[in-house]
């Protein structure tokens, strides 16, 4: 397995001049904008991992005269943050990533969908916002964009949740096919990115994709914005080049006493002490949007689980039913469980419905429920019975 | 064509064919729940998920389009599993009740449970947790969240086929929930009771208000004179609740069954209908005459039925400002209840006081409607209860009757007689053809200029219809109408209706009349008419009920004796002061909540 080891780096922070990077890439084809995202392997950074090149090729292919990029600045999942820090620092790239977004998939309109609670950053976003449309003015290219916000719904962070959102309904996932490519915000071919994403595009279109590649492992190219929380004597953000092992995760960030990482969220896997040291942070291993929680040894991985649990129950939007009723199943049979109300075998049941609803719920959210239920009991399952 | 293989068979299908609808074509069957054909796909319950070759996840069979070269299995061990699983979960949040619940074997959940997730149950109660809200505030229904399994057929039906939009999801996660405007009782929100919801609901949370023991102790007290209408549609649909294929006419048999519950009279709908059409009809031909001749600006038109009070509810919400436009005529089973307790009181020499109307409807509403506080013109509750078709079938079934084995039997006299005309009241259109028939026929003194009286143009299907019929040959009293182009429109379903409705406000609708029911095929899909409904059952009823009208003598409202005796002995002529006394009404502006 490949191992990078940590080296920290500093890409979506770099200071660039957007409108030089525009020009560069409004001079280039869709195609060539589309090929140099293929060649950078760069996938979602959202944390489902997507390859970015070929949304924007399948959007591409859609005729149609109305298109739309859509920014997921959505960051709902529990302890990241990394989005936050980039719009407030860096929200000329993002507007300028969804300019060439744009220009490769033919859209001339991008939607940035902005959490709820980020709503004190719109001020300082629309002074941002008002010098990038008056610089793609200038340049003479045709691209505007629009803010909406969200109202603190988890699920709006789900693609077509979002979409659904933005058209004024009620932010419920829908059914696919169709994907988004071929029929997303208004029933339009949309391609929807996460911010790091658009930022990562644009800074592939100023480096280039062959330096791009130099970061990273095969299956996890380039950098990535980490945001650290939990049991560390440094939380907060820091791009780190991908492809370290966990254990040098912790090793940078622990605080010496560091029994288990949860990668990715609520969403996400957690990582046992044991496994540290094999396990890859990278969609070869573990996938993660950003979020990296470490807990030492006077954590409770019972209230861990269960905060997340409670967390899902209270998420879902409730719409299928493996996802709103096994949510609630899962955290009242290990409430039970720990309370001795039911026997430690429950949770083997409990395992078999976390799998059913992985392949059974309608998105992302029910399916990923399992990732945690199944790590934390499977790796402490002591924690959750005594 | 798209071509797929479904548990190793071959299936070839059109583009945009579902994966459940292939199936269908290979007669593979794939339990659903949340799936139903009036609706949009809402994919939400997962009961019918199959597993596709190569693919990560199940997938939802009804929301998922057929492609080429699909591999589709329904039957594996993990669809299995799954199914099991979701069908638990879904029992672990319904109040499983069964022996005390009004939809006990006629409930998909129940039938799913029996299929899929017999014994012992791995998944705790959630119900016990909870607290629910059981709403009894309509006098049409009873909506009881803790039976409510988040299928959302009835918010779909509410907006999609009705454009009401009463009830709605809301919160999310655990706390999901159909609810309504800031959750109001439903007897204070822009509910039309119309019931098509209560038609949809797969278990007991949404279900009829049923007054069955209050009928029975009705009909059980010697004091009290019992006398029981039925509505046109209820003929063609009552046989589908008591062993009988959708589209069989058990009008004979069902008129002998309620003579065998008790009730001292058995008569029609059916005759005020009739009597519906000589008082709407002359007071169309009143407004054209104002509107045309006397150029009084003060006529609204066009003018607007109102024989379905969902309907009527829906206008008063939703279009208040049309309610001139509305015929001021009551509905037939509210024109039978003021006479029950008047002409006919009298002719039969009882005390109205005793007398207890009772109604079998195809609708829900009704049941509201009878509630009303306009319609007490009889100096009582005009009609005292409303049962629905499916009510009627219970009291057949408890009473022991064996309907197959029943003998056919005709209506009693005075208030029984009826026409062709007024049964296709029943099917969309209906009304616009029976008054056609009369109106044109008094005003040119011919029968309307269509074989066979059918008037094949207001007939069908189609959400919106259209028709044109010019009045030629005047008799000399409707001299004025000479050369009039009689423009008319018929919309069934309140989503249809509210096409008419937004073409009224936009000065676009260039209409005279205008025929409106509030529910999808007319009365034949009424809500309380059997479950299910669908369009396949539907278009049976329909066709039945023209049949109906085809085997009548008469077929045409102003030659039903009954009627021309009424007028002769007790109301005078159409639109004198005592038929407004008793047959007219007046509406009221509500909230559009």
């Amino acid at each position: 397995m490949e191992n990078k080891g940590l080296t920290k780096v500093d890409l979506i922070f770099e200071k660039i001049d957007s409108k030089e990077v525009m020009v560069k890439a409004f001079k280039m084809s869709s195609a060539e904008i589309i090929q140099s995202m293929l060649d950078s392997g760069l996938k979602g950074r959202g944390g489902a991992g997507f390859p970015t090149g070929l949304k924007w090729k399948y959007t591409a292919a859609e005729k149609s005269p109305e298109k739309y990029i859509v920014c997921n600045a959505d960051e709902g999942e529990p302890g990241t943050f990394k989005d936050r820090e980039i719009l407030d620092r860096a929200s000329n790239k993002v507007h300028g990533g969804m300019a060439i977004a744009g220009k490769a998939i033919g859209a001339k309109k991008g939607f940035v969908y902005l959490r709820g609670e980020y709503r004190y950053l719109l001020p300082k976003l629309m002074i941002e916002l008002a010098s990038f449309h008056k610089m793609i003015h200038e340049i003479g290219f045709d691209f505007s964009i629009e803010y909406r916000m969200g109202s603190g719904a988890y699920i709006c962070g789900e693609e077509s949740a979002l979409f659904e959102s933005i058209e004024g309904k009620r932010g419920e996932p829908r059914n696919k096919p169709p994907y988004p490519t071929t029929s997303g915000v208004f029933e339009k071919p949309t391609s929807i990115n996460n911010v790091e994403t658009l930022v990562t595009a644009m800074m592939i279109i100023h480096h280039g994709a062959q330096n791009f590649i130099q970061y990273g492992t095969k299956d996890s190219r380039g950098s990535k914005v980490f945001s650290v929380s939990g049991d560390t004597p440094t939380p907060g953000i820091f791009e780190l080049e991908l492809g370290m092992t966990v254990l040098q995760f912790v090793n940078e960030f622990g605080d010496g006493d560091t029994k288990a990482v949860q990668v990715g969220g609520a969403s996400g896997f957690c990582v046992p002490r044991k496994k540290f040291a094999e396990t890859i942070i990278g969609f070869e291993g573990v996938p993660t949007g950003g979020s990296m929680k470490l807990f030492n040894s006077s954590r409770s991985m019972y209230n861990v689980l269960h905060n997340y649990l409670d967390f899902f129950t209270e998420e879902s939007c409730g719409q299928c039913t493996p996802c709103r009723v096994g949510c609630q199943q899962l955290l009242k049979g290990v409430e039970k469980v720990k309370k001795g109300e039911a026997k430690s075998t429950y949770l083997t049941e409990l395992v078999k419905l976390a799998d059913t609803m992985k392949i059974a719920a309608k998105c992302g959210l029910g399916q990923s429920v399992g990732n945690a239920f199944k790590s934390i009991v499977g790796n402490f399952k002591e924690e959750i019975i005594y | 064509m798209i071509n797929l293989r479904i548990n190793d068979q071959k299936v070839s299908v059109q583009e945009g064919t579902t994966v459940l609808a292939a199936s269908k074509k290979l007669k593979i069957n794939i339990p659903t729940l949340c799936n139903h054909d009036d609706l949009c796909v809402a994919g939400n319950c997962r009961v019918c998920l199959v597993e596709q070759k190569g693919a990560r996840t199940l997938i939802a069979s009804c929301a998922t389009p057929a492609a080429e070269g699909m591999e589709i299995h329904t039957n594996t061990l993990k669809v299995r599993n799954a199914r099991k699983h979701i069908v638990e979960l879904l029992l672990s949040e319904h109040r499983s009740d069964c022996t005390k619940c009004y939809k006990n074997q006629n409930c998909e959940l129940q039938s799913l449970a029996n299929d899929f997730a017999f014994g012992d149950h791995v998944f705790l109660d959630l119900v016990e947790d909870k607290k629910y809200n059981i709403d009894r505030s309509s006098p049409s229904f009873i909506k009881d969240d803790s039976k409510c399994i988040r299928c959302q057929r009835c918010v779909r039906t509410c907006s999609e086929l009705q454009y009401v939009s009463a009830i709605s999801v809301a919160n999310k996660g655990a706390h999901q929930k159909i609810s309504s405007f800031h959750d109001r009782p439903m007897s204070q929100v822009v509910c039309t009771n119309c019931g098509q919801c209560v038609n949809r609901c797969p278990t007991g949370a949404l279900v009829e208000k049923t007054y069955i023991d209050q009928v029975w102790d009705a009909i059980y007290d010697p004091e009290k004179h019992v006398v029981v209408q039925t509505a046109p549609a209820v003929r063609v649909a009552l046989g589908e609740d008591l062993g009988y294929d959708p589209g069989e006419r058990v009008t004979g048999k069902m008129v002998n069954a309620l003579r065998q519950l008790g009730f001292n009279s058995v008569l029609d709908t059916d005759f005020s209908a009739d009597l519906t059409i000589m008082e709407e009809g002359t007071e169309l031909l009143v407004r054209l005459k104002k509107a045309l001749v006397d150029g009084d600006k003060s006529i609204s038109l066009p003018m607007f039925t109102s024989c379905s009070p969902g309907w009527i509810k829906f206008i008063e919400h939703k279009y208040p400002e049309f309610l001139p436009n509305l015929s001021t005529c009551k509905s037939p089973q509210q024109m039978f209840g003021a006479l029950a307790k008047t002409f006919y009181a009298k002719k039969r020499n009882i005390d109205p006081s005793k007398i207890v109307s009772v109604s079998v409807m195809p609708c829900t509403a009704k049941k509201f409607e009878a509630d009303r506080p306009e319609m007490r013109s009889s100096g009582f509750k005009d009609v005292d209860f409303v049962l629905t078709t499916r009510e009627l079938a219970v009291m057949i079934k408890q009473a022991g009757i064996d309907f197959r084995n029943v003998e056919e039997a005709g209506y009693d006299t005075i208030m029984g007689d009826s026409t062709g005309a007024a049964v296709i009241f029943g099917a969309t259109g209906g009304v616009m053809e029976a008054a056609l028939r009369t109106a044109y026929e008094i005003v040119t003194g011919r029968e309307v200029p269509f074989g066979n009286l059918n008037i094949t143009p207001v007939r069908g299907m189609d959400g919106v219809k259209e028709a044109t019929i010019k009045i030629e040959g005047c008799v000399n009293a409707w001299k004025f109408l000479e050369g009039v182009e009689l423009k008319v429109a018929i919309a069934h379903g309140l989503v249809n209706a509210n096409k008419i409705m937004k073409m009224t406000r936009e000065g676009k609708a260039p209409y005279h009349f205008v025929e409106i029911m509030a529910c999808p095929g007319g009365c034949i899909g009424g809500g309380g008419q059997p479950i299910p409904t669908n369009m396949e059952i539907r278009k049976k009823r329909m066709k039945a009920i023209y049949s109906e009208d085809e085997h009548k003598l008469l077929r045409k409202s102003h030659e039903n004796p009954d009627v021309i005796a009424i007028y002769k002995e007790f109301l005078d002529q159409p639109n004198s002061h005592k038929s407004h006394e008793l047959l007219h009404t007046h509406y009221v502006e509500r909230d559009n909540f």
